[in-house]
This record gives C-alpha cells, sequence and structure tokens, in this order.
C-alpha cells in the first residue's frame, strides 16, 4: 500500500477506526465501527460526515473558459450564473461518457470536481484540449449529508447556501471554504472545499456536533445506488452514452440541435441522432424478488427460458432504508419499462426481477 | 469444538457435525443480509461452497468442512439473516452434515490455536 495516496483526513480517519482500504488508487475509509448498515441509515436519519478528498479539484479561470470548457461538454457553462452549480459530462468522440463531474461558478473561476478514478486522465484531456487549468492539490473535499447536515454545516461555518446547486465561498477560521448545496446521496447536504491544512479542524469540528458521525465509502455506495445515481466505471462509462444512461437531462437546451450554442463537443452528431431517435438499451432500476442482493456483473434475460443475455446489471447490492435488494443496469429499451418482468442468473439460477422508475429512495433536495 | 481456517467452527452433535462461522468472521463480514443454505441430503465433498452468505457490500462463502452428507439446515436464518452477527457462535449455525469419516473433524485446530491464528 506504499504508493497509494494519503487525503489530509488521513489520520484523523485512522484515529476514528475507518477500515482503510485502496480506492482508486487512494487510501480510504470504506467504514467505520458501526458499519455500512448504520452509517447508512444514520445518514439518512441526521448527518453523515465524507472525506471525499479522493476526488479530483479543478480550477478553470479567466475570460472565455465558460466556453473552453463547453469544446468538451454537451452543458450550458457560458449560462451557469454566479453562485451556481451544474452537472456535466466529458464525452468522447462515440458520444461515450467519459467522466461526470460537478462544475460550479465562483464568480472569478469554476470549480470542477472529477472521479477520483479519472483525475489524471480528465486533466490531460482538458489540457490536450488547450484549457489552462489549475489542478488542486492543497485542498480537501468534505460531504456533508442529512437531514442535519444543515445544522452541523451552519454551526461549523455560520452560513450555508440556500438551495439545491447553489455555491458560496465563505470566510471562517478553517479558511476560505468553497460550499456547494449538493451531494451523491440523495439527501440534502452540502460538498465542502477547504484548506488541506485546516482539513481536520474543520471537520472535528463538524464531528463536534451530536448529529454528525464519520461515514465511509461503503455506505456512500449503498446511498448513491438507492437514490438511482450512476457512478462512473460502473453505471457509466466511455461506451455509453449520456441517452442510454438516462441522463438527457443533462443535454443543456443552449447545446441541443437548434439551441443557442448547438453542438461543438466530442461526440455532437451522435448524440444529437440519438436524442432524436432514441437509444437502443436504456438504464434502468431493478428490483429483485426476495432478499437475495444482485450485484454488478449479473446477467440479464428477457424469459426464463432465453439463453441470451438482454443485458446486464451495473450496480446491485442490499438497499439498507428499503431493507430490499435493488440493482440498476442495462436493457434493450423496449424491456426497460417499469413493470417489465424479466430473470437474472444468480449462481446458475434463474431468479425474477422486475424494472422498476429510480430513484428508489426518494431525494431530499432543497429546491 | 473445533475450528477451520477458514474461520469456521465444527461442533459434534451425536454423529453429526454442526458448522457455523466464527465471532472474528461475523465481524469482518459486516451487516449480513441474506444467507444462501444448501438442499437436503446433498453430498458435498470438503473444500465445496455450500453457503453463499451476502453482506451489505459483498458475497462469502462457506465450504464443507468435512466429505458427508448435509442433513440440516438453520432454516432461522432465511428469515433473520442478522443472527449471524447477533450469535454467530450459538443461534445462528448454518448446517449440520453426516460425516463420511469422523477423523476428519479430529484433525482440525482446537480454540487455543484458532486464537493464536487470528491474533
Amino acid at each position: 500500500m506504499t504508493d497509494l495516496k494519503r487525503t489530509p483526513l488521513y489520520a484523523l480517519n485512522e484515529e476514528l477506526g475507518g477500515k482503510m482500504v485502496p480506492f482508486a488508487g487512494w487510501e480510504m475509509p470504506v467504514q467505520f465501527a458501526p458499519g455500512v448498515m448504520k452509517e447508512h441509515l444514520h445518514t439518512r436519519a441526521a448527518c453523515g460526515l465524507f472525506d471525499v478528498s479522493h476526488m479530483g479539484q479543478v480550477i478553470l479561470r479567466g475570460a472565455g473558459a465558460a466556453e473552453a470548457l463547453e469544446a468538451l461538454v454537451p452543458v450550458d457553462i457560458a449560462g451557469l450564473k454566479p453562485g451556481r452549480q451544474r452537472y456535466a459530462l466529458f464525452t468522447n468522440d462515440a458520444g461515450g461518457i467519459l467522466d461526470d463531474l460537478m462544475v460550479a461558478n465562483y464568480g472569478d473561476r469554476l470549480l470542477l470536481v472529477v472521479n477520483a478514478a479519472n483525475a489524471e486522465a480528465d486533466i490531460a484531456h482538458m489540457r490536450r484540449a488547450g484549457l489552462e487549468i489549475e489542478p488542486l492539490e492543497d485542498r480537501a473535499l468534505l460531504a456533508v449529508q442529512g437531514p442535519a447536515a444543515e445544522a452541523v454545516l451552519e454551526a461549523a461555518t455560520g452560513a450555508v447556501p440556500a438551495r439545491f446547486m447553489d455555491v458560496a465561498e465563505v470566510e471562517t477560521s478553517y479558511g476560505d471554504l468553497w460550499i456547494s448545496r449538493s451531494g451523491y446521496t440523495g439527501e440534502d447536504g452540502f460538498e465542502v472545499s477547504v484548506p488541506a491544512s485546516q482539513a481536520e479542524a474543520f471537520a472535528r469540528k463538524l464531528l463536534a456536533h451530536e448529529a454528525c458521525e464519520p461515514i465511509g465509502l461503503g455506505a456512500r455506495d449503498s446511498l448513491r445506488l438507492e437514490t438511482g445515481l450512476p457512478l462512473h466505471g460502473h453505471d457509466i462509462d466511455e461506451g455509453t452514452t449520456p441517452a442510454e444512461a438516462a441522463l438527457t437531462f443533462a443535454l443543456s437546451k443552449a447545446r441541443r440541435p437548434g439551441g443557442a450554442r448547438a453542438g461543438g463537443y466530442p461526440g455532437a452528431e451522435i448524440i444529437a441522432a440519438q436524442l432524436e431517435t432514441g437509444p437502443e438499451r436504456l438504464r434502468t432500476g431493478l428490483l429483485p424478488e426476495g432478499r437475495a442482493p444482485m450485484r454488478e456483473g449479473v446477467q440479464l434475460f428477457a424469459s426464463e427460458e432465453a439463453t441470451e443475455p438482454a443485458g446486464a446489471i451495473t450496480s446491485g447490492a442490499f438497499a439498507p432504508s428499503l431493507q430490499r435488494p435493488v440493482a440498476m443496469g442495462y436493457l434493450p429499451t423496449e424491456l426497460a419499462k417499469p413493470g417489465t418482468q424479466i430473470t437474472a442468473e444468480l449462481r446458475g439460477k434463474r431468479m425474477p426481477l422486475a424494472c422498476a422508475p429510480m430513484p428508489f429512495q426518494p431525494s431530499t433536495y432543497k429546491r | 469444538m473445533k475450528f477451520t481456517e477458514d474461520h469456521e467452527w465444527l461442533r459434534p452433535e451425536d454423529d453429526l457435525i454442526v458448522v457455523g462461522i466464527t465471532e472474528h468472521a461475523s465481524t469482518q463480514l459486516g451487516d449480513v443480509v441474506f444467507v444462501e443454505l444448501p438442499e437436503l441430503e446433498t453430498q458435498v465433498a470438503k473444500g465445496d461452497e455450500v453457503v453463499v452468505i451476502e453482506s451489505v457490500k459483498a458475497a462469502s462463502d462457506i465450504v464443507a468442512p468435512l466429505d458427508g452428507e448435509i442433513v440440516a439446515v438453520n432454516d432461522a436464518l432465511t428469515d433473520n439473516p442478522a443472527l449471524v452477527n447477533e450469535d454467530p457462535m450459538g443461534e445462528a449455525w448454518f448446517f449440520k452434515i453426516k460425516p463420511a469419516d469422523m477423523a476428519e473433524y479430529d484433525a482440525y485446530m482446537d480454540e487455543d490455536a484458532y486464537q493464536d491464528l487470528i491474533s
């Protein structure tokens, strides 16, 4: 584990009893003493603190930064107002998803947050496109999530952004905090970029609140799955398009055919054509019957008799909030309709499951 | 009671062996949410995967510690998989096996040797 990177909260994670595992080149806490189930339920009931410092933070500055980024994403960045954040996708020439990311407008700069596993490739991709970017090595990223997140963060900082996807810069005794009202758990909550030197003190302050507990990446994964949020490298990747991934909401009107700045990003023609005709396969929610979890890689069949798989599960687990297994995966579009009965092959046995709308667990964002 | 390197415990009961997993293994697995038990009267060979334990995050197997026949399974685990976390050394036994050769049982570790293994 010698060449794994450590976040500014490594020592605190260890002190808190985090079970550290390799994750995307980093040494990260997968769980703490209560375990995934209790950590998951605590986040839904009160407030969870997640160290997500492994994710890539990149700054883009100057006049023309938004337009330059638009050359890489099918998303309206030029129209993103100061104080707002938007979900975006890096696409490739085939219309596939290189990564998903958050783009926030802090007025004098854009802050991009990208997946840990893709950060290096994303940075190279942006540099090849001529973007003058500034990867941040000296800031940690903390996610504060759950119904008590607002109270916890307000107690520590005195001010929080008001609505889902609002962002704000707040001067505190923990330095200059960049706060977005967002996260990846389905809960109301925040992601806070904090100077690395202040990260531990700030995390301790958050944890001093009675509602706030440290939560590992295991529960982060089960929380985002219940909320139907895709995970890059699993539910979406460079072989899946935004339409196939049911992420057309991320394709801004201004960048679609007929829009003010239509096209001009990798794979634009392919993505535009798919918007027109609809994709041949679609990411869908899946509810296995019974209690056996069905996980990534389990093959899906149109019927019990079918011999050729129609698709596969890309994420699946037991959902702690629902006390039942849930999954998502890809099926031909005609099968990927809520209520359609299909079968999966689990350890050599055919087991029934049904297509279902997502999210499985409703989100509680403050709109 | 004897122990395997796979963190199973074996308890003789008349001419049968009752099989479960140790406290140590239960802690390592985390919250158990599903247990798939073998069919009754299945003939198994030592090392065969006979039980699947699913925790929130992952699936793991229990292997048959001996050659023999599965003669009982603990249906309580089907309704309440969390028993594996609550009482791994007692109520949460998985199956009873009628061994082909009881001498195989004697070859396993005693409790002291097992404690050394996990310490």
